[in-house]
């Protein structure tokens, strides 16, 4: 066992007032949330900072938790003891000896709580003197140790710990508001949920289903994609529209190489309508400037003149590799790339515009009778609300 | 019944059972058809395949399904030595290996490649100076395994590993057959490349195993055709047998991290029981072994008498490895281990498992005070 606790460090520096107390509210119970299946392992505020107590659970199971929690700058295993030196000595000494790459070190003591009687400077030598004396070759170096131990005295007791995990950064799910994410199941746009949960954003999403032209694999390859990215602190309500009737209608009256561009004004209306009964105030897609010809600036500036609220396309300016290498970081790209027909897929003409024009779509809409149809794919949507702590099908569960 | 040859294979747990019949039955499909049988097979596969990668804290795509530990040692091996050929030729592993590498190595020597058989020390281990000293610059592939099959002896494979890590060009294989659940061995970031576990010595069922390729390592398949299993591994997938060892693995961990203490305690009264007998000698070394295999050599007898003398009390023991317990030789396990003497020639393999209770290894005890004696006379044996 390498500690029993784990601090959890947080930097934004927006955090003023109001806001740090939100900030530190919705984190708290976002890493909560993420660790309800250790019983026991809960995180506490402290000042400046939240401290997990593992209750000796698996306590690298809940680091790999906890860097998945957006909010986080860096985090730290830490063992806990009392404000006695001779605790704090062989705490210290403990910690070290969990690292057993070490060869030197330094010790950085804090102490916020100011009645404790040794100041820092005192603190750091009585504990790196300790340290030395009980150790074989193990030096100090005050410039680049392999291990900085901090000592970090604070009121309730002192924490002890050894270098610093890097957290994932961001802004914790649910601090900012919610955005709709178009979910199409392949490696865009699921890093772009991604990235909005990283901004704070609490995230649903609409997946277009064309049975049986699309089948059930591909609906379930965005249920199995909307779990890994409620794996980032979040459940996410996943809104499942049957789109089959639109396409057929888009494809029987629409002329070919504008199909792609109304199709797509199609999927902006709906995500649009079911934002707004969700309260959502955006939409977000996975969209990269030039990277097919749905994503040319005039596929976009036509398309989007549907919707009546912020387009939020995070990958505007990446590359493909910088795109899949996120999907791979992030768990995304194996599900991503599994070889299932997607909507966006089926009927697609030879050739489309690469340059469509708002107003040559305004005119083949016109014929189209589309309200009735756009109203029963919202109202006859599937939501499904998927839990990362729940198992993703309970039959299953039983048998493994 | 005493069953005390559980390093040749154990008895499923009736959970395990359990499961293989309602997915044979429930999720016959086969997981590449569009159906829905398909779909719901293919679903249950990804998701027993995420449980062993939990458990095993890997990812999902560094498993590839084979039918067991000679397979996976066959991939392993072969396939790493084929992938890289063009990079050299020089294979090391060690002269107490299961048959499955040593055959495999055998059969590449045939076939230009040249390995090394690194020998062990009085205890069985393998020494990381040894194989410091045997690679060379042709060197392209490590195989070791962890917990030997015949005296329990555990190599130094996280040493070795952490050696070989910043050697690219080397591939580390490790069997780790008789070691999974037992002996704990971290995968990820340890330099290991490729490692063979096998499901029927957890409790699961014969005929399904797996082979870890970390990710990044290229083999050459072995089998051709329909390209499952990352194309590692032709085949329809075996379901009903993956989720089951999915399942073994799991309560496996469990109780076998629960009987630790209670198979630690086993071993040691074994050994210490054999200790004070005459002519009894403990082969499995005192430091660095499995809590789960005891060898101890009978002079006087011959091992097939000892373990016949045995089963007809009901109490079931082996000599050496199951595949090659039907050659009437020596052990060379233990014949690496001693040379060529009548201790290799005496070896019987004592191997428990979460359920072995102190009461079997009392009544196995006062078994072999009675049969020993007897077979000696009969031999005309003074000790």
């Amino acid at each position: 066992m390498k500690a029993d606790h784990i601090l959890v460090r947080y930097s934004e520096i927006a955090l003023k007032g109001k806001n740090r107390a939100d900030f530190e509210r919705t984190l708290k119970g976002n890493i909560n949330r993420a660790l309800a299946s250790f019983s026991g392992a809960k995180a506490r505020r402290t000042t400046g900072r939240l401290v997990v107590d593992t209750h000796d659970e698996d306590e690298e199971a809940i680091m790999g938790k906890l860097q998945h929690i957006f909010g986080i700058s860096s985090l730290s295993y830490a063992r806990k003891t009392s404000h006695e030196l001779v605790d704090i000595q062989a705490t210290a000494l403990r910690v070290l000896q969990g690292q057993p790459d070490a060869k030197t070190f330094k010790v950085s003591a804090r102490r916020s709580f100011k009645s404790f009687p040794i100041r820092s400077q005192q603190l750091n030598h009585e504990v790196g003197g300790y340290v030395l004396k009980n150790t074989e070759g193990v030096t100090v170096d005050v410039h680049q140790p392999d291990v900085e131990l901090l000592v970090d005295v604070r009121e309730h007791g002192t924490y002890i710990s050894a270098g610093k995990i890097p957290g994932p950064g961001g802004l914790p799910v649910g601090s900012s508001e919610k955005v709709m994410l178009m979910l199409s199941g392949g490696i865009d746009s699921p890093v772009a949920g991604y990235l909005a949960l990283k901004r704070g954003a609490e995230v649903e999403a609409v997946h277009f289903h064309s049975p049986p032209f699309t089948n059930e694999r591909a609906k379930q390859k965005v249920i199995d994609l909307s779990r890994i990215l409620a794996g980032y602190g979040t459940t996410i309500r996943l809104h499942v529209i049957p789109f089959t009737e639109i396409q057929q209608y888009i494809h029987k009256e629409v002329a070919t190489n504008y199909e792609m561009t109304i199709m797509r004004r199609m999927m902006m209306r709906v995500s649009e309508r079911v934002a707004r009964e969700r309260d959502a105030l955006a939409l977000v897609n996975g969209e990269s400037l030039g990277q097919v010809s749905s994503q040319t600036l005039s596929s976009m500036h036509t398309i989007e003149e549907v919707a009546d609220m912020p387009v939020l396309r995070p990958l505007i300016t990446m590359d493909k590799v910088e795109v899949t290498d996120i999907a791979g970081q992030i768990g995304t790209f194996e599900t991503s790339i599994l070889p299932y027909e997607d909507c966006c897929t089926i009927f697609l003409p030879a050739e489309s515009k690469t340059k469509p024009k708002r107003e040559k779509a305004n005119f083949y809409e016109s014929f189209l009778d589309m309200d009735e149809m756009l109203e029963k794919a919202v109202s006859n949507r599937e939501t499904i609300t998927i839990d990362a702590n729940e198992p993703s099908s309970p039959a299953f569960e039983e048998l493994l | 019944m005493i069953y005390l040859d559980n390093s040749a294979t154990t008895l499923p747990f009736d959970e395990v059972l359990d499961t293989y019949q309602k997915t044979a039955i429930r999720h016959f499909g086969n997981p590449s058809s569009l159906h829905d049988y398909g779909s719901e097979a293919e679903q249950l596969l990804r998701q027993a395949r995420q449980s062993i990668a939990n458990i095993l804290n890997i990812n999902t795509g560094e498993i590839t399904f084979t039918s067991g530990g000679t397979e996976g040692n066959n991939i392993a091996i072969k396939g790493a030595a084929y992938a890289r050929r063009a990079r050299g030729n020089h294979i090391i592993t060690s002269a107490v290996e299961h048959p499955s590498v040593l055959e495999t190595c055998r059969y590449l020597e045939n076939h230009g490649f040249e390995v090394t058989y690194l020998p062990v020390d009085e205890e069985g281990h393998v020494k990381l100076q040894d194989v410091k000293e045997a690679v060379r610059e042709e060197t392209i592939l490590v195989s070791i395994m962890h917990v030997n099959h015949e005296t329990g002896a555990v190599q130094p494979v996280e040493k070795i590993a952490e050696w070989l890590r910043g050697r690219e060009k080397i591939r580390f294989h490790i069997d780790h057959v008789q070691g999974v659940a037992k002996v704990p061995l971290p995968l990820k970031n340890s330099g290991i490349d490729l490692c063979t576990v096998s499901a029927h010595k957890i409790h699961g069922l014969k005929g399904i195993g797996l082979l870890y390729i970390r990710e990044g390592v290229q083999v050459e398949p072995l089998f051709h055709g329909g390209g499952q299993e990352q194309n590692v591994r032709s085949g329809t997938e075996n379901l009903p047998g993956i989720v089951a060892f999915a399942k073994a693995l799991r309560l496996s961990f469990e109780r076998y991290q629960e009987a630790k203490s209670t198979l630690e305690k086993n071993k040691e009264m074994l050994i210490q029981a054999c200790r004070e007998r005459e002519g009894m000698t403990v082969n499995t070394p005192e430091n660095d072994s499995a809590p789960h295999i005891v060898n101890v050599s009978v002079f006087g007898t011959r091992p097939e008498i000892v373990i016949q003398a045995l089963t007809k009390k009901n109490i079931h023991v082996s000599s050496k490895s199951a595949c090659a317990a039907r050659l009437q030789t020596a052990s060379e396990v233990l014949a690496a281990q001693f040379g060529h003497e009548e201790r290799a020639e005496t070896g019987l393999r004592f191997s428990f498992s979460s359920e072995t209770k102190d009461a079997d290894i009392k009544q196995l005890m006062s078994a072999l005070d009675e049969v020993v004696p007897e077979i000696r006379r009969v031999n005309e044996v003074k000790i």
